[in-house]
């Protein structure tokens, strides 16, 4: 037995805190030590909240007692995730904290209400051990758009996390928590679990509520568990997805309680593929495709084979107008939500002498918006400008339709799922995607139809290529997150045995160097050398 | 779709209430034509039959009881505006100034 808490799944953590043998205090303190001593290296982290922790950590060791003392009913009922240390993304509000989605226009804000999922989390116990980072306003697929800096990747530390979410993936990937939430507009769970070696759902749009969430582009904005296996991530789900009577989008769709009882036996989770039908996406194996992630994704396609599954050519002809779609309808609702950002009622305010409003905007957003949010609001606000609608904003909308029909199609046709690379490479380095906007934009080639059409779509590990994680990518139809974590399960279950399952992020030991280059100083090297 | 000429780049700039400098605008406008280049392949798609999709989950109009229920207290609600006298938000003139 590892004697280091960090290594554990929460709910092996769970386990132990109802036996005895280890505290939410000290899970707390462990998780709050490692995020402490390698966030100088990491950068993860833009709140760690030890006191808050703690504090939460003792109510729940409080709540503990009782049903000890209560007997092994009262602790059977205890909910699987009391006492376990989360990350929560910064865009998403918690009472009284900060809550910066990544942006300068959002610092020193004070959230003065705790969002939906971070309500249910308090009822359920669960302890929030921080803030993680982000790109800003979750527009970026490798939180190098971050007003507060980059995030290594744990794995290499001179490359991106991923993003938009990097900081939750990093965090979970790094052991520092054990479960995070993230958000993905067009692949912001998902692409950074897989640079990151991590499970991450982007749920069905609807299923978790957004209220109290920064707003990003709201008919596809998603929130979403990271975890280190399927059964976390579905634990986590479990927890905060629902109908919610303040996000009118969250729909009254029953969580099925199933998502807590995935097969514990390899065997028993492998014996579901048997019939299954999966259908490979030809369009998603694209020209210029790292071709050992695509070796490790059709190596991954001969196992569920192997265990009895059926997987079959098919095709999603309008993947390849997804891209364009998304960079219209996505920055077209971003430049009016952040429309909201007038330094008036709220964040950053410059109010210049002469009394003119129209230049205090100006100079409020020139200031508190860095370039990859102009860059979207600036399209955005073409696409919706005078002339422009029709041709920009409602053909994408249309070709919006196409690309959902395709995914329709292929499930009406009997395929149970579909399974495909979540990223076209391995994590890159810093500043490989930072002078070309398109050659970022393409990062989530794989990741953004599904955003389109509303479906819920998982990342799981499935194996290495040079030593960096590769994701593998299932995408299923509306409300199908049980039948998605089922699939991953079994996945998990087919390569238990594998060497790459029980590896460490390969350069996890250097971020014990409080003395070593933060992500930035790397990144400004890698740009120097360049 | 032409390309975004720089005064095309300014105008929308103003629109959008964003505060630029030259060297950002400069940057801006070889990044935003670059970025509608690849909007130009929607074009080859014939969408004049096809209705145009704004939200994917079918759902209707979800109403809720007309019951008045607890908001936050003002306290909390104005708690981060940037100017404030009393329960009220300062903002700038907008109506210009001894004009009126």
């Amino acid at each position: 037995m590892n004697a280091d808490p960090t290594r554990l799944l929460a709910r092996e953590m769970a386990a132990r805190l109802r036996t005895g043998e280890t505290t939410a205090r000290a899970l707390a303190e462990a998780h709050l030590d490692a995020a402490e001593r390698q966030n100088h290296a990491l950068n993860a982290w833009l709140v760690i909240d030890r006191d808050g922790a703690l504090r939460q950590a003792d109510a729940a060791d409080a709540v503990l007692a009782g049903a000890r003392r209560d007997g092994p009913g009262a602790l059977a009922a205890l909910h699987p995730l009391l006492g376990i240390p989360v990350g929560l993304k910064d865009l998403i509000s918690v009472e009284g904290g900060q809550c910066t989605a990544g942006s300068r226009i959002l610092e020193g804000y004070r959230a003065p209400y705790d969002a939906h999922i971070v309500e249910r989390l308090r009822d359920v116990g669960a302890v929030f051990l921080g803030k993680t980072n982000m790109d800003e306003f979750a527009m970026g697929s490798s939180n190098e758009y971050s007003a507060f800096g980059p995030v290594s990747n744990p794995w290499d530390l001179d490359t991106v996390p991923g993003g938009s979410s990097g900081g939750s993936a990093a965090a979970v990937a790094a052991h520092h928590v054990p479960l995070s939430l993230g958000t993905d507009t067009g692949g912001s769970i998902r692409q950074p679990a897989s640079l990151c070696g991590i499970v991450g759902m982007k749920p069905t749009y609807g299923r978790v509520s957004r209220y109290g969430i920064v707003a990003f582009a709201s008919s596809l904005d998603q929130i979403g568990p990271f975890a280190r296996d399927a059964r976390d991530a579905a634990a986590l789900l479990h927890a905060v997805a629902g109908r919610d009577a303040r996000d009118s989008t969250s729909a009254p769709v029953p969580v099925e309680d199933e998502l807590l009882h995935l097969p514990e036996s390899d065997d028993e989770a492998v014996a579901w593929l048997r019939g299954r039908r999966f259908g490979l996406p030809r369009e998603y194996f694209v020209a210029g495709m790292d071709p050992d992630v695509e070796r490790r994704i059709h190596e991954s396609v001969a196992f569920l084979v192997d265990a009895g599954a059926t997987v079959e050519d098919v095709s999603l002809p309008h993947t390849d107008y997804g891209l364009a779609t998304y960079y219209i309808v996505a920055p077209a609702e971003a430049s009016a939500n952040l429309a909201r950002y007038d330094g008036v009622r709220y964040g950053l305010s410059r109010r210049l002498e002469g009394g003119d409003f129209i230049a205090d905007y100006l100079a409020t957003r020139g200031e508190g918006f860095g370039a990859e949010v102009k860059r979207r609001v600036m399209l955005g606000t073409y696409a919706l400008s005078a002339g422009y609608y029709d041709a920009f904003y409602v053909k994408a909308q249309k070709v919006r339709t196409l690309i959902k029909r395709d995914f329709d199609e292929v499930f009406a046709s009997g395929i149970d799922a579909l399974v495909a690379p979540t990223s076209a490479s391995v994590a890159f380095r810093f500043g490989a995607r930072m002078t070309d906007p398109v050659s970022m934009y393409l990062s989530d080639a794989c990741t953004l139809p599904v955003n389109m059409a509303g479906l819920p779509g998982v990342s799981i590990p499935c194996g290495l290529s040079e030593g960096m994680p590769v994701g593998l990518q299932l995408i299923g139809p509306a409300w199908s997150e049980l039948m998605l974590f089922r699939a991953a399960r079994a996945f998990e279950g087919l390569t238990a045995a594998a060497t790459w399952r029980n590896l460490e992020p390969a350069q996890l030991a250097e971020a014990d160097d409080a003395a070593g280059p933060t992500p930035a100083e790397r990144a400004a090297a890698l740009a120097a050398a360049r | 779709m032409a390309g975004l000429s720089r005064s095309d780049v300014e105008h929308v700039a103003h629109l959008a209430r964003l505060g630029m400098t030259t060297a950002e605008l400069d940057r801006l406008e070889g990044q935003l034509n670059h970025i509608l280049e690849q909007y130009m392949k929607l074009a080859e798609l014939d969408t004049d039959a096809i209705p145009p999709t704004a939200q994917t989950i079918e759902l209707e109009n979800i109403l809720r009881d007309d019951v008045a229920t607890p908001s936050l207290p003002a306290s909390a609600v104005l708690g981060n505006a940037p100017a404030r006298e009393g329960d009220f938000v300062i903002v700038p003139p907008i109506l210009g100034g001894d004009a009126g």
